[in-house]
């Protein structure tokens, strides 16, 4: 629905005077189903998790929304920032939420990866209970002349998804016939915890809906919501691959595990034939972000989608997807 | 146990010099109920208990604490923190932790604080994370010149990917965002007086 914007005015004036005044009115209709966002791509996604980018810039097109990317974001500090200094852990975000807040009308901030998405909304959430942190984080902003106030929302890709877009707008747009696939739903955790948003943070069940909206069905399994052992894998690789290895071996029956961040995903995709050897059992398994299965069920393609830049696409899976192009459009 | 209090000051009275203090204040209320160690999906490599952490913690044991591997192990999840029953912010104290470790550059620590400084390194230098000269950084650092090809086939699979490229590590970039590290340093500093 795409009307577009009208306008109208109406003039006052006094009889026998030259006073008047004129008010202007602008009603914007279909505005709902072209929703902006600003958007936060984090560090990652320029790199490693450039398909996660890309395929969530496609589908929020394709959904009718608008993202406008926050200029000159920077960093939010990632995990990084909390284990050296608690006051840059919170600066470093706040110094986005500052810039997003130099727009007349700031969007809400969206945020597709989990870690910078909870570094934000920590920073906006506890310069909100502390004004003595609030000081100390504006003098640092200070430094590159920027004000905190607190104005405005920041909101997780896979919030705005289920909550703003919902899975009967998607239902309406798919193109292909998804029946055949099971699919494993990762929440992770920083999405969910501490701060219960859009979903329950024990049993969160937000994507169940948007899968069974493609025709796929969900890989029922409390594993969800567990952890992948974020830097672990890097720092301490026994127990990254340890906690990894039973979500992989929870996966079993599932076509693809679908994942909201891109260290979830990174964990879960990059070291599955170590992890293998380990276990002594193939968990080899295909890891998609979400928006690459949603934009892959309305019709966008594999190249558009970039899954060729994922680590772990089976060739079971690719031959499905293969049987399963454009069914729907057949 | 050699605590240093502060005389109070006009700028902040019970300014104090022990780093603990504001994560026991955190945690003041903890009634050793376990229902952090019985959350936590990273115990079964932790040589003490989260529970038996913060025992030690509001016991002031020092020493005890930093000889654990029990809060490096801490993967930020958030499961003790949702479920604490007297809603203590203990992801928030395990980083707490993690901080006084990587303020006295603990020894027995040096594998994280090594490669979250490097990281820092970067962001400070750039304002983003440029993901090679970060890694470089982090293998300067550890100085194990067999530290790098565990990290190979991963790396050689990202560049074959176009995920990362060559960078050379480098300065002076007008994205820094130096002033804020310094300002962040500055007033941190400031407040341990």
């Amino acid at each position: 629905m795409k009307f577009g914007t009208f306008g109208f005015r109406i003039c006052f004036g006094f009889r026998d005077s030259d006073f008047g005044f004129v008010l202007d009115f602008e009603i914007q209709i279909g505005e709902e189903s072209m929703k902006k966002y600003l958007y936060y791509p984090g560090c990652s996604l320029e790199g490693t998790a450039r398909e996660y980018d890309v395929s969530t810039r496609a589908f929020m097109k394709a959904m009718d929304t608008k993202l406008l990317e926050l200029e000159d974001w920077t960093c939010c500090g990632a995990s990084a920032a909390e284990a050296v200094s608690h006051l840059l852990s919170v600066a470093l975000p706040a110094l986005n939420l500052a810039i997003a807040e130099k727009r007349d009308t700031p969007e809400d901030i969206l945020v597709p990866c989990s870690a910078c998405y909870l570094n934000l909304k920590k920073a906006q959430e506890e310069t909100r209970k502390d004004p003595d942190l609030l000081k100390k984080v504006n003098i640092v902003l200070q430094e590159k002349n920027l004000r905190l106030q607190g104005k405005v929302q920041v909101r997780h890709l896979l919030d705005v998804i289920s909550q703003d877009i919902g899975s009967e707008r998607i239902r309406e747009q798919v193109k292909r016939d998804f029946s055949g696939l099971c699919i494993a739903p990762y929440y992770g955790c920083q999405c969910l915890r501490p701060y219960p948003v859009f979903d329950d943070p024990e049993v969160p069940r937000s994507m169940e809906p948007l899968i069974t909206a493609t025709g796929a069905n969900v890989h029922p399994w409390d594993m969800g919501g567990r952890c992948c052992g974020a830097s672990h894998m890097n720092t301490k690789p026994e127990v990254g691959q340890a906690l990894v290895g039973a979500i992989l071996a929870e996966a079993k029956g599932a076509d693809v595990i679908v994942t909201v961040c891109p260290m979830c995903q990174m964990n879960l995709e990059a070291y599955q034939r170590k992890i293998s050897s380990n276990y002594g059992e193939d968990l080899s398994m295909t890891i998609l972000y979400l928006p690459q299965f949603l934009g892959l069920a309305i019709g966008l393609s594999e190249d558009e989608m970039r899954l060729d830049m994922n680590l772990s696409v089976t060739k079971e899976t690719r031959n499905k997807l293969g049987e399963m192009a454009f069914a729907l459009a057949a | 146990m050699n605590e240093v209090y502060k005389q109070p000051t006009a700028n902040g009275p019970q300014a104090t010099a022990d780093p603990l203090a504001r994560i026991r204040g955190m945690i003041q209320s903890c009634i050793q109920c376990g229902t952090c160690t019985g959350s936590c999906p990273n115990a079964f490599a932790m040589d003490l208990t989260p529970r038996h952490l913060w025992r030690l913690v509001l016991m002031q044991q020092k020493d005890d604490i930093f000889q654990s591997r029990t809060f490096v192990l801490c993967s930020a999840c958030y499961y003790c923190t949702l479920r604490c029953p007297r809603g203590l912010p203990l992801t928030e104290a395990m980083g707490g932790l993690k901080q006084i470790a990587a303020k006295e550059d603990l020894p027995l620590y040096k594998h994280s604080i090594r490669f979250y400084k490097s990281f820092m390194e970067s962001i400070r230098r750039h304002g983003r994370v440029r993901e090679t000269e970060f890694m470089t950084l982090y293998f300067g650092a550890m100085k194990n010149p067999l530290l790098p090809f565990r990290f190979a086939p991963l790396g050689m699979k990202l560049m074959g990917k176009g995920k990362v490229g060559v960078q050379i590590p480098s300065k002076n970039d007008p994205n820094s965002l130096d002033a804020v590290f310094r300002k962040a340093e500055e007033l941190e500093g400031k407040d341990e007086g």
